[in-house]
């Protein structure tokens, strides 16, 4: 694995938002795709400059019918058609593959919480115990997936916890499910990344990721 | 030369130009319609609000460079970056292309105007007018604030109450007429008027980019324009579209935005891309490799990008295997970028590049857009984008697409026309420390902001929080963007320093090989002295004497002995000659049109609905004026066109030029049409809320109206136009069909009094069907009216119909809207 996991104590205060210092499975697989991807990428604009460096230290090429359906061949079917079409489609058949993993797809131990955005606060509440709302802060337990569906009262927003998962929008009518999941108990910073007008910057929420016996008080404690 | 030879040209051009030139002084800026004029002043436009909208990114990043900045809070901040979007887009990317096009394109075709020289005044005068409007509504602190993309229900007016969302949606497509009417001037130029000889296959490569980039137009704004319109209608009369519990659905605006928005991204790109194949083989010494492969590669560019307007909704909660067709498609747009990029490169190995300074922006380019195109895959991605979207990362990403893949190539193509342009040689070289500042100021602005996203910076947020990480970042970020400020700053002042005090240059100083050289420079108002007859790409190369030829007026239609614009028509595939076009003269009317249409689009902003009702009487009155003053009252049969070739005028050919730009309108209107019924199926399988509490009965009236008007509408016509080509009497067919509209406007009427407007989406999206299928039919009557009129007045005989095969168009046009509209509305009802 190409950029790893932060241990949650080296993830200082610059990195609470970065999707590239994961702290659970979701958000480390596309931070490797995003690696993978980054040197591809390196290598294959490294690919045009020499090439187009190339092209001003030669001699005129030979000129003629012949010669250009030659270069046609090189230029257009090997590298525009053939090298363009190898490389995407390994990418695209990768990022589908990814994308599957990602999905929330039925299991054990799965928790459901539920987060409604609204301008410009978050709600969360507690299927697992009913009643149980906390404002602007999500308890979940570490160690465990969890899905939260996610909707909006008013205009769209978007659930955000860039070191744990990619975003997922809240749209008014709406319910979309987004699966997550923190390695370690701690607490993860979340924004909503959508804009929302004038309150936008800071709609922001605090994921609190328990241990095992802290999740169950968590769910046992009296309701406030 | 010869004396006599230099004579026979001066005397021809002392023919022409009486008859094209431009109304002297101030009154000739309103009247002119002559593309070289319109397409200066449209340059000009253009470039102003790429000041415009460049003042107000360096506000943006001043406001980013230190943390907690207090220099404008968000209620400002939000205007800002929301008209910094809009202009760059709107009022600057698509009219400087236009714009460009407007200038160069007859001259390449090697013709004397755009088909509808009236249509570039309006288009012109419209967009400066909004253009105006939208300036004015920024300095009035009233422009619009919820990003250029207005996700309702945030433009709703539960959230947005002011007028700022309406100048935006009402101000935006007043500006598009101006994008709808250079898209169908340019199809129907580069398809009816052009040498004798270009055949589709000899086309410059640039009028092959246009061609595809408007026939794009055509069909990627209506969706956004009937998204604005319905918007507007819930903003002003609380019809539903988008509220969720009122059966509507937020993400029909997505859906109608982006079936817009991501075409549009190429719309941007492809002329730059004409652009870079015009000019890098002419920089290399050597022609374009593959241009067949180059053709290829920009249709189906064209095609695909309608089929990935989805990867700006992958965080939308779309089931993920619709995600995955989109992404699929994402990467295959790759696939002709890549096509086009390595023919371009596989050019540059074939010739002798020469470090010119167009081949210097051209090389930036490549760097730029590479990089972007690179980035473009990543967020393709559907995962990755998950963590991408709407952080810095993709605002990184879409400037390096923008400004690389587009601004770049263009200024690359203003150094080398500037002959064309301006008839002056550069002189000034503040050019190349340009380059270099915007080469430096770019990558320094935009690079490391791509690493901001990943950090978490999302696009929008009014100011970067103090232990962020992004702190240092975004101050380099600003720092760099003054640099690239100035470096754009020195460009334009190169530019126009040149422009107005450099040496006057030779023809033709780059040996190019295309028809836009063959002209003195700058160009005459008549463009060509003649329609020059050609046999290849590049008739220069051929022929180094061609400009003399059609200078001395070797060429078609050299003597204007019929003292009139005339200009020539050829067949579609081959170039041959088919008939004499007639242009307009020289008038005022376009700008007048304008000006009452920008008040029509206007005046619902402040709710005057009476006074939009007044404008709207007037725009239909001056158009009436408009198309009167296009015919003749007499049949003028084969007339010489020079070389021994005679040709009927425009006004006896059976599908004269208006009846081609009809239907390419047409065309546009009908990919609106389509938006709305897929409103309307998306939001009867989607919204939720639905079905809606009381469906539409159509009963018996209704039905028995809208199919006696289809039979009646379409075979009256018929009759009408066949009486006319006999010379018989045409009265009876034309009243049947003006029946017959009036009752599919009835028809039409019957949904309105069994539904309530505001009640359900469903009930508010069967208004604008039944308000669609009126209009339309009223339209169509009003061209039958003016028929009958143009009948009366004689205009119209056996031998000039083509009034009558327009109107024929437009009624078969209502006749199957109202039939497909009325069905869809019906079907519900009557299913069990």
């Amino acid at each position: 694995m190409v950029g790893g996991s932060t241990p949650l104590v080296l993830a200082g205060c610059e990195e609470r938002l970065s999707a590239v210092h994961p702290a659970g499975p979701a958000a480390d697989i596309i931070a490797t795709l995003w690696w993978v991807m980054l040197g591809g990428a390196a290598a294959i604009f490294l690919l045009v400059v020499v090439l187009l460096a190339l092209a001003f230290r030669r001699d005129e090429g030979p000129s003629g019918e012949t010669a250009d359906k030659r270069r046609e061949t090189v230029w257009i079917k090997g590298l525009g058609l053939g090298f363009t079409m190898t490389v995407l489609a390994a990418l695209t058949a990768w990022g589908l593959l990814i994308g599957e993993r990602l999905l929330p797809r039925p299991g054990p131990d799965i928790v459901t919480v539920e987060a409604e955005g609204r301008q410009w606060a978050w709600r969360f509440s507690y299927p697992d115990q009913p009643g149980r709302v906390t404002e602007d802060v999500l308890h979940i337990p570490a160690g465990r997936p969890v899905d939260v569906r996610i909707t909006s009262t008013d205009v769209i927003h978007s659930f955000w916890v860039p070191r744990l998962a990619g975003k997922l929008d809240a749209i008014p009518g709406h319910v979309n499910v987004l699966r997550l999941e923190a390695w370690e108990p701690g607490e993860y910073a979340g924004v909503s990344a959508e804009f929302s007008g004038a309150g936008y910057r800071s709609h922001g929420f605090t994921v609190i990721a328990h241990d095992a016996a802290a999740w169950d008080a968590f769910l046992a404690e009296e309701l406030p | 030369m010869t004396e006599k030879k230099r004579m026979t040209a001066l005397r021809l051009h002392k023919a022409l130009y009486p008859i094209w030139r431009n109304d002297p002084g101030w009154k000739g800026v309103l009247t002119t319609v002559n593309n070289n004029t319109i397409g200066n002043m449209f340059i000009l436009g253009a470039t102003g609000m790429f000041l415009a909208g460049g003042i107000l990114a360096m506000l943006i990043r001043a406001q980013l460079a230190s943390p907690r900045s207090a220099f404008m809070g968000p209620e400002i901040y939000n205007q800002i970056f929301t008209m910094h979007g809009t202009i760059m887009m709107f009022l600057f990317a698509i009219p400087f292309f236009e714009a460009l096009t407007v200038f160069l394109l007859p001259g390449m075709l090697g013709t004397r105007d755009l088909a509808f020289p009236r249509l570039s005044s309006y288009g012109f005068w419209c967009y400066m007018i909004g253009s105006t409007i939208m300036i004015v509504a920024l300095v009035a602190g009233v422009a619009p604030d919820g990003g250029w993309f207005m996700y309702p229900p945030l433009s709703s007016s539960a959230y947005s109450s002011g007028i700022n969302t309406d100048i935006w949606l009402l101000g935006i497509s007043f500006i598009e007429i101006s994008a709808i009417g250079a898209a169908v001037e340019v199809v129907v130029t580069v398809l009816r008027y052009r040498a004798v000889g270009m055949s589709l296959d000899k086309l410059p490569i640039f009028a092959w980019y246009m061609l595809v980039v408007a026939v794009m137009i055509l069909t990627a704004f209506p969706p956004m324009i009937l998204g604005s319109l319905i918007l507007e209608l819930e903003r002003a009369f609380d019809m539903p579209f988008f509220q969720a519990e009122h059966g509507g659905d937020s993400l029909l605006w997505q859906h109608l935005f982006w079936l817009f928005g991501h075409p549009e991204v190429y719309i941007i790109f492809l002329p730059a891309a004409g652009v870079i194949s015009m000019v890098l083989p002419v920089m290399a010494r050597t022609t374009l490799l593959g241009y067949g492969w180059v053709v290829a590669a920009a249709i189906s560019l064209a095609v695909l990008s309608f089929g990935l307007w989805v990867h700006h909704m992958f965080t939308t909660g779309i089931p993920h295997m619709g995600l995955a067709f989109f992404s699929a498609v994402s990467t295959l747009v790759a696939v002709p970028t890549g096509v086009q990029i390595f023919a371009w490169i596989g050019t540059l190995w074939k010739g002798r590049p020469e470090m010119h300074l167009p081949m210097l922006w051209i090389l930036g380019f490549f760097v730029t857009f590479v990089m972007g195109g690179l980035t473009g895959v990543m967020v393709a991605m559907v995962p990755f984008d998950w963590q991408a979207h709407d952080s810095y990362f993709v605002v990184a990403h879409l400037h390096y697409v923008l400004i690389g893949g587009y601004v770049f190539p263009m200024i690359a193509g203003i150094y080398y026309w500037m002959p064309v342009l301006t008839g002056r040689k550069r002189f000034f070289r503040m050019g190349e420390t340009a380059f270099w500042l915007v080469m430096v100021g770019f990558h320094g602005t935009f690079l490391l902001l791509h690493w901001a996203g990943l950090l978490g910076m999302r696009r929008r947020i009014d100011t970067v929080e103090a232990g962020s990480g992004w702190e240092s970042i975004n101050l380099l970020a600003s720092i760099s963007g003054f640099v690239l400020a100035i470096g754009f700053g020195l460009v334009i002042l190169d530019v126009a320093v040149n422009a107005f005090v450099a040496v006057r240059g030779p023809r033709n100083p780059w040996k190019a090989g295309t028809l836009e050289w063959a002209t003195p420079i700058p160009g005459p108002s008549y463009n060509v002295a003649s329609i020059p007859v050609i046999s290849s790409r590049y008739p220069l190369h051929d022929n180094p004497d061609l400009p003399v030829q059609i200078a001395r007026g070797e060429g078609f239609l050299a003597w204007p002995d019929r003292n009139r614009r005339e200009t020539l028509a050829v067949s579609i595939s081959r170039g041959e000659p088919e008939f004499i076009s007639v242009f307009p003269k020289n008038t005022i009317v376009p700008f007048v049109m304008a000006v009452v249409t920008s008040v029509m689009f206007m005046a619902p902003v402040f709710k005057w609905y009476w006074l939009m009702f007044i404008a709207a009487a007037g725009v239909t009155v001056l158009a009436l004026v408009w198309a009167w003053a296009n015919g003749s009252r007499r049949d003028e049969g084969l007339l010489d066109a020079g070389r021994g070739v005679s040709l009927p005028p425009h006004t006896e050919v059976a599908y004269k030029p208006g009846w081609w730009g009809s239907l390419f309108l047409l065309l546009a209107d009908s990919v609106l049409f389509g938006s709305l019924l897929f409103g309307y199926a998306f939001l009867w399988t989607v919204a939720p809320n639905w079905p809606p509490p009381r469906i539409l009965q159509p009963g018996i009236l209704g039905p028995v109206l809208a199919l006696a008007g289809v039979a009646l509408a379409s075979s009256g016509i018929r009759l009408g136009d066949r009486a006319i080509r006999e010379d018989g009497a045409p009265w009876r067919g034309l009243l049947a069909s003006l029946a017959g509209l009036a009752a599919l406007g009835a028809a039409a009427a019957t949904v309105f009094a069994g539904t309530t407007y505001n009640a359900h989406a469903y009930d508010a999206t069967l208004w604008v069907i039944a308000g669609y299928v009126i209009f339309h039919a009223g339209l169509a009557g009003l061209m039958v009216l003016f028929l009958l009129c143009r009948i009366g007045t004689g205009y119209v005989s056996a031998r000039r119909f083509g009034d009558a095969r327009v109107v024929r168009l437009w009624i078969d046009y209502a006749v199957l809207t109202a039939a497909l509209g009325l069905g869809a509305a019906w079907l519900p009802g009557v299913l069990p």
